[in-house]
C-alpha cells in the first residue's frame, strides 16, 4: 500500500485522504436534493472512519476517559438533533459553531501548554491563532444563538467605549500572537490562557453589535470561523485531516456569508464594524410616498376582497417572510396552497434569500409542512413571474418586498435586491400590523389604494383567506 | 507531516470544496450549514490526540470537554441534517 509513494505514507494516512475525498463527494451530493442524504451519510460514514483511524493509530481503544467524552458528547448531540424544532435551526447552528470554535480553541491551548516541546514558531503562532479564532468563535456564537433565541435584545448593543474597547482587544490579541511565536516555553503557559480570555471578550463585543437583521450574515461566517479554527489547530498539531475538514468548513461558510451579502447588499466589514442595520433615521420617517390624506380612516379592501381576488386568479405567488414562521402559520399557508391547488389554479412560492433567519431557513420551514419544494422559486426567477401574476400574496413579508428598498437612499435597505411584489397585478399582504419591518423603513405597498391589507396573527389572516375560499368554493 | 504539505492540502481542499459548494443549491443552504457543522467536529480528532496524551488532571479535564464538544457537533449536526434532507428528499405526490 505504502509502497508506491516515496514520502511514507502510512496505511492509516491514505484511508484518511481517502475518507476527505468522501466528504467531498458528499458535499458533490449536495447539490441535488435527491441525492443530499446520501451526500449526509457519506460524510457521517467517512467522520467515523477518521474517529476510528485516530482510536487504533493512537492506541486509543483501551482508554476510558476518551470513550466516555465522545458517548457523552454523542448522547447530548443526538437529544439535540431529535428534538430541536425547525424554526429554531438559526440558533442550533449558532450553538454548534460555538461549540467547534470551543473545542478548537481547547485542543490549541492544550498543544501549546501540554505537549512537550511546543515547536517552531510557525507551529506555536497557529496555535495561537486556533485559541483566537475557536474562542472568539465560541463567545460571539453564544451571543448569536441568545440573540436568535430571543433571550436577548435584537437590537446592536453598543454604547461610547465601545470602539475604544474594541482597539485595545485587537492590539492584546495582536501582541498575544507575536508572544506566542517567540516567547521562551516558560511564558507560553500564561499568554496562552490570556490570549483564550482576550479573544472570548473580543467576540462577544464584536457579535454584541449586529442587529437582528443582520444575523444570517453574522451565522453564516461563525459558521465559517468554525472550520478555519480547526484547520488552525490541525495546523499545530500536524493533523492533515483538521486541515482539510476544517479548510472545506471555512470555505463554506464564506461562500455562504458572500452570498447572503449579496442579497442584502451589505458588506462584511460594515456588518463587523458596528455599521449595522438600525432603524430608519428619524428624519426620513414620513416617507415621500405616504399622502397625507391617506392616515384618514377609509373603508380598505380586506378579506372579502381578497378572497375574491383569490377565487378569480388564474396565477397565485405567495410570498412568505419571517413573520410567517414567528406566527407559526405554516399549515395555514400549506392549507391555503392545497386550496388554491384543488381549485386548479397555478400557485408557487416566491422566496427571497433572507426571508428567513439564516440561509435557507424558508425552504426548510416550508418544506416541514409538506409543501413540494418544486413550488419554490429563487428571487432571481420568480421576480420576471410577478407581472403575469393574478394575485400576489405576501405572509409575513415586509422588507424583502419593500419598494422603498429602490428608492429610499440611506436607509438600510436601500439597495438591497427585493421581490418585485409591486408588479403582481392585485396585491394582497397579510401582516400583523403596518408598522415598519426589522429595518424600520416605511413600506409604500401599505398605502397603495388597491392593496388588500389583512392585518393581524398569520395564522389567523392565512386561516380566514382559506376558511373565505372554502365557503365561495 | 511538514507544513508546507499542509499548507498544500490546505489550498487544495479549499479550492475543490469552494468550487463544489457553489453547486449547492439555496433550497439546501440550511442543511448545508447544519452538516458543515457537523463536520467542524472534525476537532474532535484533535481532541481525542491530546486527551490520549495529557497527563495532568486539569489538562485532561479541558482534552475531555473539548472531545465532548466536539461530538455534539459531529452527532447533533449530521442527525439534525439528515432530519431537513429527509424532508426535501419526501416523494413528491
Amino acid at each position: 500500500m505504502t509502497g508506491g509513494f516515496e514520502t511514507g505514507i502510512s496505511l492509516t494516512q491514505a484511508l484518511a485522504f481517502l475518507a476527505v475525498g468522501g466528504v467531498l463527494l458528499g458535499i458533490r451530493w449536495m447539490s441535488s436534493p435527491r441525492t443530499a442524504v446520501w451526500g449526509n451519510y457519506l460524510s457521517a460514514f467517512c467522520m467515523a472512519v477518521f474517529i476510528t483511524l485516530t482510536l487504533v493509530e493512537q492506541n486509543l481503544l483501551a482508554a476510558g476517559w476518551v470513550w466516555g467524552a465522545l458517548a457523552a458528547g454523542a448522547v447530548f448531540g443526538l437529544a439535540l438533533g431529535l428534538r430541536v424544532r425547525m424554526i429554531q435551526m438559526p440558533e442550533m447552528v449558532a450553538l454548534l459553531n460555538g461549540f467547534g470554535g470551543g473545542a478548537s480553541a481547547c485542543v490549541a491551548w492544550l498543544e501549546l501548554r501540554a505537549l512537550e516541546g511546543p515547536g517552531e514558531p510557525a507551529v506555536r503562532l497557529a496555535a495561537g491563532l486556533g485559541i483566537v479564532v475557536g474562542a472568539a468563535t465560541l463567545s460571539g456564537s453564544l451571543v448569536a444563538a441568545a440573540k436568535l433565541a430571543r433571550l436577548m435584545p435584537q437590537r446592536p448593543l453598543r454604547w461610547s467605549g465601545m470602539p475604544a474597547a474594541n482597539s485595545v482587544l485587537a492590539l492584546l490579541l495582536l501582541a498575544g500572537l507575536v508572544c506566542t511565536a517567540l516567547l521562551p516555553d516558560s511564558g507560553l503557559r500564561c499568554v496562552s490562557t490570556c490570549l483564550g480570555l482576550v479573544a472570548l471578550a473580543a467576540g462577544t463585543l464584536v457579535v454584541l453589535r449586529v442587529g437582528g437583521a443582520d444575523m444570517p450574515i453574522a451565522i453564516s461566517l461563525l459558521n465559517s470561523l468554525s472550520g478555519v479554527a480547526a484547520a488552525f489547530a490541525g495546523f499545530a498539531l500536524r493533523h492533515f485531516v483538521l486541515v482539510a475538514v476544517g479548510g472545506i468548513v471555512g470555505a463554506s461558510g464564506l461562500v455562504l456569508t458572500q452570498i447572503m451579502c449579496r442579497a442584502m447588499n451589505r458588506h462584511i466589514g460594515d456588518i463587523l464594524a458596528g455599521r449595522t442595520t438600525t432603524a430608519a433615521p428619524p428624519e426620513s420617517a414620513p416617507p415621500p410616498e405616504a399622502p397625507p390624506p391617506a392616515a384618514e380612516p377609509r373603508a380598505r379592501p380586506g378579506l372579502p376582497e381578497a378572497v375574491a381576488a383569490l377565487r378569480n386568479a388564474a396565477k397565485v405567488i405567495l410570498v412568505p417572510g419571517y413573520g410567517m414562521a414567528v406566527a407559526q402559520a405554516q399549515q395555514q399557508v400549506k392549507a391555503l396552497f392545497d386550496r388554491l391547488e384543488e381549485a386548479g389554479k397555478e400557485v408557487c412560492f416566491a422566496i427571497h434569500p433572507v426571508a428567513g433567519r439564516m440561509p435557507g431557513h424558508m425552504h426548510v420551514l416550508l418544506a416541514e409542512v409538506q409543501i413540494p419544494y418544486e413550488r419554490f422559486i429563487e428571487m432571481e426567477a420568480a421576480n420576471p413571474l410577478f407581472p403575469s401574476a393574478d394575485v400576489a400574496v405576501a405572509i409575513g413579508a415586509n422588507d424583502v418586498i419593500n419598494p422603498a428598498a429602490n428608492t429610499a437612499e440611506g436607509t438600510p435597505i436601500y439597495g438591497m435586491p427585493i421581490l418585485d411584489v409591486a408588479a403582481a397585478r392585485q396585491i394582497v399582504i397579510c401582516n400583523l400590523d403596518a408598522a415598519p419591518g426589522y429595518a424600520g423603513v416605511p413600506n409604500p405597498l401599505y398605502t397603495r389604494e388597491d392593496t388588500m391589507l389583512l392585518f393581524g396573527d398569520a395564522r389567523q389572516t392565512v386561516g380566514d383567506l382559506v376558511a373565505g375560499l372554502a365557503a365561495s368554493a | 507531516m511538514s507544513g508546507w504539505i499542509l499548507i498544500g492540502i490546505l489550498c487544495v481542499s479549499t479550492l475543490v470544496g469552494t468550487k463544489l459548494l457553489k453547486e449547492v443549491p439555496r433550497l439546501l443552504h440550511t442543511p448545508l450549514m447544519s452538516g458543515m457543522n457537523a463536520l467542524s467536529g472534525i476537532t474532535v480528532l484533535g481532541a481525542m490526540v491530546v486527551l490520549g496524551h495529557a497527563m495532568e488532571a486539569g489538562h485532561r479535564a479541558v482534552a475531555a470537554a473539548a472531545a465532548v464538544l466536539a461530538a455534539v457537533n459531529v452527532v447533533g449536526g449530521f442527525v439534525v441534517t439528515g432530519r431537513m434532507l429527509r424532508m426535501f428528499s419526501r416523494k413528491e405526490r
